[in-house]
Formats: C-alpha cells, sequence, structure tokens
C-alpha cells in the first residue's frame, strides 16, 4: 500500500549504517524497585508484534515506562533497533523526546485544550509535509470527520485512534501500546485489534504491547513475553 | 449614568487603576515562578518559603508598610541601592504604591496559579515528552496553557486586591493628592473632612463598580478560554 510512506517509520531513526547486532527490535533487561518490590523484565523479541503479559500489578506499565524514558530503571540496558536507549553500565539514558518511540496510553491522553488536530500535529517537526501527512492519517484510522473537535467531546475509541495518529506522525521507530483495550467498550474493541495488525502489516512498525489478555497477543500472533511476581 | 463625577474625580481612579495594573503586571511572573516552585520543587526550606510567601495575607498591612519602608525607604537597603545605582525612589511615588499594592496582592495571585499548576495532569508532560517535545516546549505547549485559567483568576483577586490596599500603602507612601491617593485613601482622606459625604458615597461606589467590572471581565474571559479545557474525559 504506497500510500502509507508519508508516515512509514523512518529508517533514519537508526541512521548507523553498520549491520545490526542482532535481529531482534527489542532488547530490553531492566530492573526498578518500587517500594519493597522489584520489577525485572527481560525481553529479547520482534520485530512484528511482542507482547508483554501477566497478571495486573505485575509492573507492565512501569516497564513501558522505562522504556519510553518517563522512569529510570535502576540498571539494565534498554536497546530498540540496537539503539541504545538506556545502558545502566555505560551511563547512558537518552531523554524521552529523543528516544523516537511512539507511546500509546490507556487513556489516550489527548492534550485537553488543543483540538483534535493539533494533537495530532504534536510530535510533527518539518511542519511542510504536514498537512498530507495528517490527511492520510485521518483517513488510515478513519478519524477525519473528528478533525476539529475537542478531545472531551470524543468516544474512548476515537480519543484512541487520536492518539494512535499522533504517535505514528511522529515517524517513532516502533510503538509502545498499553492495554490499548483496556477503557474501550467490548463492541469497538475488533476495530482497534484491526488497527494494530495493519499497524504491524501495512506501516511495518514494531509494536511492543502491553495486555494482561493472552488471547489479544494470540490474535496478533506477536511474541509473548510473560511477566511474573518475582 | 446615576454615578455623575465631578472631573476631578477621574484622576483618582485612573491613578488606582495605573497603581494596580502596575503592581499585577510586575508581579505576575514572580507570582508565577514562586506558584510553580511551591508546585514542583521539592528541597530543604520549601516550608518557609511557603510561610513568606504567605506573610502578606496575615500580616497586619501596616507592618507591611512598615517593613517595606525599612528596606525601600531613603535609608533602607534596597531603597538606597536603587537610588544610587538607577536613580529610583519609591518612597513618597505612585511606584511605591504598586510596588505595595504588588506584595499585598502576591499571596492571592501566588495560591491561585499554584492551584492551577498543582490541577494540571502530569501525564500529559510525560506524553509530550514522548511526542519529542523538550522540557521547555513542554512548559510552553502544555504546562502554561493548562494552568491559564488559574493564571487568569491570580491576576483578577490580584488586580482587586491591590485596588483596595489601604493600609500598606498609607504606611509606605502617604496620601499625596495626585500621586498616591487611590480610591481608598481619597475615601479615607474624604471621611477625615466634615460634611464630604457626598464625596465618600460616590467614591465608594466608583470602587464598587470598578471590583464588579473586573469580576465580569474575569468572568467572559474564562468562559471564552474554556471550551476545551474545563472539563475533559481523556
Amino acid at each position: 500500500m504506497p500510500a502509507m510512506s508519508v508516515f512509514r517509520p523512518a529508517v533514519t531513526a537508526c541512521p548507523d549504517p553498520t549491520p545490526p547486532l542482532s535481529a531482534s527490535t527489542f532488547r530490553i533487561d531492566i530492573w526498578r524497585s518500587l517500594g519493597n518490590r522489584r520489577i525485572a523484565c527481560r525481553v529479547d523479541a520482534g520485530p512484528g508484534v511482542t507482547a508483554l503479559s501477566g497478571p495486573s500489578g505485575v509492573g507492565k506499565t512501569t516497564i513501558l515506562n522505562m522504556v519510553a524514558g518517563l522512569l529510570r530503571p535502576d540498571g539494565g540496558q534498554i536497546y530498540v533497533r540496537d539503539v541504545p536507549l538506556f545502558d545502566g553500565t555505560l551511563g547512558i539514558n537518552v531523554a524521552p523526546e529523543h528516544r523516537r518511540l511512539g507511546y500509546i496510553f490507556q487513556d489516550a491522553r489527548l492534550f485537553p485544550h488543543l483540538r483534535v488536530r493539533g494533537n495530532l500535529l504534536y510530535g510533527v517537526r518539518h511542519l511542510p509535509d504536514a498537512a498530507d501527512a495528517l490527511e492520510e492519517m485521518a483517513r488510515f484510522l478513519g478519524i477525519a470527520f473528528l478533525l476539529d473537535r475537542w478531545p472531551s467531546t470524543l468516544s474512548m475509541g476515537e480519543a484512541q485512534r487520536v492518539a494512535i495518529g499522533r504517535a505514528l506522525l511522529t515517524h517513532p521507530s516502533c510503538l509502545l501500546m498499553d492495554e490499548p483495550l483496556a477503557s474501550i467498550d467490548r463492541a469497538r474493541r475488533a476495530d482497534i485489534l484491526q488497527l494494530v495488525e495493519r499497524m504491524r502489516d501495512e506501516v511495518g512498525v514494531p509494536i511492543l504491547y502491553v495486555t494482561h489478555d493472552l488471547s489479544e497477543a494470540e490474535r496478533l500472533s506477536a511474541h509473548i513475553v510473560q511477566m511474573d511476581y518475582e | 449614568m446615576m454615578l455623575d463625577l465631578p472631573p476631578d474625580y477621574w484622576p483618582i481612579i485612573a491613578l488606582s487603576i495605573k497603581v494596580s495594573a502596575v503592581a499585577v503586571g510586575a508581579m505576575l511572573p514572580i507570582a508565577f515562578a514562586l506558584a510553580w516552585i511551591l508546585a514542583r520543587w521539592q528541597f530543604p526550606g520549601r516550608m518557609l518559603l511557603d510561610a513568606l510567601v504567605y506573610l502578606p495575607l496575615v500580616v497586619p498591612p501596616v507592618v507591611t508598610g512598615w517593613l517595606l519602608l525599612l528596606l525601600f525607604g531613603a535609608n533602607g537597603p534596597v531603597g538606597r541601592w536603587l537610588s544610587d545605582w538607577f536613580g529610583i525612589t519609591l518612597l513618597f511615588r505612585w511606584t511605591g504604591a504598586a510596588l505595595a499594592a504588588g506584595i499585598m496582592a502576591m499571596p492571592l495571585m501566588v495560591r491561585a496559579i499554584r492551584l492551577s499548576i498543582e490541577s494540571v495532569d502530569r501525564r500529559l508532560e510525560g506524553a509530550a515528552r514522548t511526542l519529542g517535545a523538550g522540557p521547555l516546549r513542554v512548559f510552553l505547549t502544555i504546562s502554561l496553557p493548562l494552568s491559564l485559567p488559574g493564571v487568569l483568576a491570580g491576576v483578577i483577586l490580584g488586580f482587586a486586591r491591590s485596588i483596595g490596599e489601604f493600609g500598606a500603602t498609607i504606611t509606605f507612601v502617604s496620601d499625596i493628592p495626585g500621586e498616591t491617593r487611590t480610591l481608598p485613601i481619597a475615601i479615607y482622606a474624604a471621611l477625615q473632612a466634615p460634611g464630604a459625604e457626598a464625596v465618600v458615597t460616590r467614591l465608594a461606589i466608583a470602587s464598587i463598580l470598578l471590583s464588579l467590572t473586573a469580576l465580569l471581565l474575569s468572568e467572559l474571559l474564562a468562559r471564552r478560554m474554556g471550551a476545551g479545557v474545563r472539563s475533559y474525559r481523556v
């Protein structure tokens, strides 16, 4: 589908021409103590969809926040497409705004003071092509009719689509999705799941997908990483 | 208009507006910075700063005026420095009245702005970071616009407080017609003179109208701004 080219994840996200060190998109081995608990996770997987699964409260979101750079791990390493984002021993800790990951939060987290259009364009750097990219993205997500609405008037499913578009328009090297179906009513879940599949197949963006529902992970034919209490 | 003011009343009202506008305008960046620090930073001495900021609210205004006199008077450390280096004197000037009004308005402004900053969903700031915005851009495009309702409330409260400011002002800059005689001071002066009830009434009505106008303006502005911000679920 050639029309997808505008927001195909830019290869420039890892401009290093040397051959990849490993075949995996996500090489993650991090830990952090939270109160008197220890949250740890090891992932060596991707491309495609990698599902991070486990009972609620096990720290899946915490792991995602650490990958995104919103939370600092106590130690370990995070490599995405062979780009070091965090390395405790080397003292690498890339700021979240430089990680180029698209993070889809469970609650969409749209900016309430910007219309849908403003939300979608928030992370777009090269404004000359923005109008085309925006239009194409809106068509891809089926949200063209929402562009002038305020986030407070959207349903959760619509908001989640806008959040996905907002992340994709930044040309992320991969997507982090935190239970994107959790706050969406049952009837609309299939739509979002289908959207995730299309992002996997048509956009070709690797996805780290947090869910507590294994059937979701299987439906996405994901590589499953099981997290458990330590 | 019911209130028909003789022409010599207008300078008093104009002076009151000027003093209050300058007081609030100059205090706003300081109040915002203080509110931000108190809302977001954790450091030893935070409680002390908190108490210092609210001091003008709880100390008798006359005492605040006296402290200003000590600091900014001709022999005060700040006053002397200002006049030696910049040739600026605040004592007995309308600028001094603005300083007194600004200090008295500060606690109310800091409080309103701080509440607003504290109510900004910090997860939105995190989301903006993941979209490629550095800390400064996050501040300018997310934190600041989302705390604007509080800033507006702070400005209106501060302005109303400044219009009403009396104790610290008369202690610091005294009552000089045309220079520091703002509405409350003019009312007080009129009360001292025999047979000036009509003057007092007119001035009192003028100050009530002024405060009401400020309040209505703020309500209008808040409605304009509120379209997207007021309520949000996602």
